[in-house]
């Protein structure tokens, strides 16, 4: 979901690397030549393929991680694979064609914006079977495979750590774009807070999204960073300790905000989310209290893998914290910032998220 | 930029000569004291006053067609060196350069005709599906025709309309509301669709032209303001439950109503009526501004405002009708959008069309058949692209950067012209003793503004 009117300037610059990168190769090319008929390793024939939204390849979110799932399982499982990325919207239907003609046996979308396309592209082609990413449908279809996840689940307990850690007694939050799987995160993190404060009695204020009303602070795209600084910048200043941005690379925007708050002296601390920001963005490993973690490569691994061993089905892949498909990461760095009694809680709430006893609901949910 | 003065046959530097234009400027404004000076500062109107032999917007707009050829020709051959350089082949191959140089060639050849070849049988003609790549080809042609054709309108009048994607967006929004919230008979509703979605685009493109002609703020910059004012608009809307579907949190609109779309002409391809739509456009355009009296007063505003007020044209008059017109013509592209391909509305829904239409009013040289058939040229790269992307994995961005290039050659033809050694043919031919290259040169780069 990136924003058409700069997507253009940040093309060119490939070009420059290509350039540069074929210099480089001409400059080296000096080395032996291979001996004729080198032959490749034997390959499975089916073929697992991939269109992404107008946000890429390399969006630092779910197009990315989707793409770097079915990446791995050519390695992996051994089969081939082909992707396109859509520069509009235009092109989606265009690209599943492509797909089909191609001979995909399964075909991976990625996000809401391709769901009609994807209804179309399946209804025709009933003998290919076909996935979605973060999108379900009202009445299923028979090849399609909706991907989502329950992210409130994870959220709930990042938000009810913040809450038992927070100094200041207000944690923040923002997003990138007002959608659903932004939002998703946003009001698990609300109702984490609340629950520690209904257990605990206390007084623990989200600012930044209100749940009930359904309205908050938003950057307005998944790529300026300096917005994400901005908005983070107005958190802090509003009492917020703890800021969790839920905006794809935006983020760093806010790591960047909380780093210079901490070199001025003040105890802030970082929740990332989609994947283990420690590991992901070490640059602010050290404000890193946890991460809200979508284990969307993995869910890709796996539907290509059941279809690979012919065991699709049209059931919903639900990331669940039951399936680890959303998870929170370990503290880290920041390990001993979390008491034992706050981590013994987090346990119980997860088994009882993980029971049933207790439910987590957002409008944002994925439809059961 | 008015130092350029080496080379000069003109006995003024370029700093007094723009001193007297000034001077002559507010005389002729003003009809040497008879009339009231006008209410736009002469020095604020953008486009062609006249005085140069030709400014640097002319040459840009209304370039050799012959150069526009060449350089989407080295623009080809250029991005073919890159989609070679990006192949894993070639780059294996250039390791060992000097002990084998011809499996390098080889796989440097293969790169680039691989990519081309796929590129062609996702725009043209494929041995598989026969012609039916050339009907998308059209499809995705229709709102970049139609864009580029509110583009080049303006460019004639004098006008850079930036704005196309605003224009775009604010139709796409206003057709696609009335689309999927009205239930109306068929023919109706599409007409209606079509009705509303233009009135948008045409009012979003008079805001620019009251605003120049009434306060002097500078076309470019309302028209990219406009822009982001209809992105964020269009943002918001699809955040209201008026704009979304029923029982769904996402920002896509309900899909239109099938009364709504534009009939699909050939079964089995997405060619819809809008296509015919842009012919009629084309020819429309076309009529206007070489049959009509309008039209002549728009090349005599852009050729030099200051002699068709003195003519007798009324210049604010004619700035405010053609960008309501360029906004009319872009909105035809967002109706195209809405209602022909997409036929939801979301976020996305101009892409880069509003842009890319720039570029093809420039390629097309700002008349109405060029813009015409440049829009058939990168509607064949758009729809080509995707296939190249599937067949041989080369990046969709290449096209992109192809796309550029022609751009950067169209803008510089000395650049063209010296590598294709035509400079020298055409200092002989037109040497005049008023006009000699060095000198428009110069006076082009003196010119810009």
């Amino acid at each position: 979901m990136k924003k058409p009117l700069r997507a253009t300037l940040k093309r060119g610059s490939m070009a420059g690397v290509a350039t540069v990168g074929a210099a480089a190769l001409l400059l080296t090319g000096c080395g032996q030549a291979p001996d004729a008929g080198s032959g490749a390793a034997t390959k499975s024939d089916f073929l697992g393929c991939i269109v992404s939204d107008s946000g890429g390849f390399d969006d630092q979110s779910f197009n990315q991680s989707s793409y770097e799932g079915l990446k791995k399982t050519e390695t992996d499982l051994g089969i081939q694979t082909k992707s396109a990325e859509s520069k509009a919207n235009s092109d989606f239907e265009t690209n599943l064609n492509g797909m089909v003609s191609a001979g995909c046996n399964l075909t991976i979308t990625v996000g809401f914006l391709l769901g009609d396309a994807t209804k179309a592209a399946a209804e025709k082609n009933t003998d290919k079977h076909f996935a979605i990413i973060d999108y379900a449908y009202e009445t299923p279809i028979a090849n399609v495979k909706p991907v989502v996840y329950d992210t409130a689940q994870a959220a709930y307990l990042a938000g009810y750590t913040a809450a038992a850690t927070t100094k200041t007694g207000k944690v923040g939050t923002f997003g990138g774009i007002k959608i659903p799987t932004v939002t998703i995160f946003m009001d698990g993190f609300y109702d984490g807070v609340q629950a520690y404060n209904k257990a605990k009695g206390k007084s623990v204020q989200v600012v930044g999204w209100d749940k009930n009303t359904q309205d908050g602070s938003f950057t307005g795209d998944f790529e300026k960073q300096d917005t994400g600084k901005q908005v983070t910048i107005n958190l802090l200043d509003q009492g917020a300790d703890i800021v969790m941005p839920v905006a794809g690379p935006v983020g760093k925007g806010a790591g960047a905000a909380l780093k210079e708050a901490k070199a001025a002296g003040k105890d802030v601390k970082l929740i990332w989310v989609d994947s283990d920001g420690y590991l992901t963005a070490p640059e602010y490993k050290d404000l890193m209290l946890t991460s809200v973690v979508k284990q969307m490569g993995e869910a890709v691994e796996t539907v290509v893998k059941d279809d690979k061993d012919g065991k699709f089905s049209n059931t919903a892949y639900v990331g669940t914290l039951e399936n680890d498909g959303v998870a929170i990461a370990p503290f880290h760095d920041l390990d001993s910032a979390v008491s034992a009694e706050t981590k013994s809680e987090l346990d119980a709430l997860k088994a009882d998220i993980v029971s049933g006893k207790l439910v987590v609901e957002s409008k944002a949910s994925p439809k059961k | 930029m008015t130092s350029s003065s080496e080379g000069s046959t003109k006995d003024q530097t370029p700093e007094e000569s723009t001193a007297e234009v000034r001077a002559a400027d507010v005389a002729l404004d003003t009809a040497g004291g008879t009339l009231e000076p006008s209410i736009v500062p002469v020095s604020s109107q953008s486009g062609d006053t006249g005085h140069q032999q030709g400014s640097l917007m002319r040459r840009i707009v209304m370039g050799n067609g012959f150069v526009s050829v060449l350089a989407v020709i080295v623009a080809l051959f250029l991005g073919g060196l890159l989609i070679a350089s990006t192949d894993a082949q070639v780059a294996k191959t250039a390791g060992y350069l000097f002990a084998r140089p011809s499996d390098f060639l080889t796989a440097l050849w293969s790169a680039m005709t691989d990519s081309y070849v796929a590129l062609f049988q996702g725009s043209v003609f494929s041995p598989r599906e026969g012609f039916k790549p050339i009907l998308e080809t059209m499809t995705v042609a229709t709102p970049l025709i139609c864009a580029g054709l509110g583009v080049a309108l303006a460019f004639r009048a004098g006008l850079f309309n930036i704005g196309a994607q605003g224009q775009i967006i604010i139709s796409a929004t206003l057709a696609a509301y009335v689309g999927f919230t009205w239930h109306l008979p068929f023919g109706l509703h599409l007409l209606l669709v079509i009705i509303m979605g233009v009135l948008g685009g045409a009012a979003w493109g008079a805001i620019v032209g009251i605003l120049k002609a009434r306060t002097g703020a500078h076309e470019v910059i309302v028209t990219i303001m406009l822009n982001y004012v209809a992105l964020f608009l269009l943002d918001f809307l699809l955040n209201t439950s008026a704009f979304r579907r029923p029982g769904d949190n996402s920002p896509i609109s309900p899909r239109l109503d099938e009364s709504a779309t534009y009939p699909v002409l050939i079964p089995g391809s997405r060619l819809h009526l809008g296509f015919l739509v842009a012919i009629a456009l084309t020819y429309g355009v076309w009529w206007m501004l070489n049959r009509s009296t309008i039209g002549f007063e728009f090349r005599a505003v852009g050729a030099n405002p200051i002699a068709a007020r003195t003519a007798g044209v009324k210049v604010p008059r004619a700035t405010i009708l053609v960008m309501a017109l360029a906004g009319a013509l872009a909105a035809f592209g967002g109706v195209a959008q809405v209602a022909g391909t997409e036929k939801v509305l979301t976020g996305g829904v101009a892409a880069q069309i509003g842009f890319d239409s720039i570029t093809v009013a420039l390629l097309g040289r700002s008349t109405p058949w060029g813009t015409f058939f440049a829009g058939l040229l990168f509607g064949a790269f758009r729809a080509g692209a995707v296939q190249m992307q599937i067949q041989t994995g080369t990046p969709i961005d290449i096209v992109l950067v192809v796309q550029s290039l022609i751009v950067l050659f169209i803008a510089a033809p000395p650049l063209i012209r010296s590598i294709f050694r035509l400079e020298s043919k055409k200092k002989k031919k037109n040497k005049t003793p008023k006009a000699a290259p060095e000198a428009a040169l110069a006076n082009a780069t003196g010119g810009a503004k």
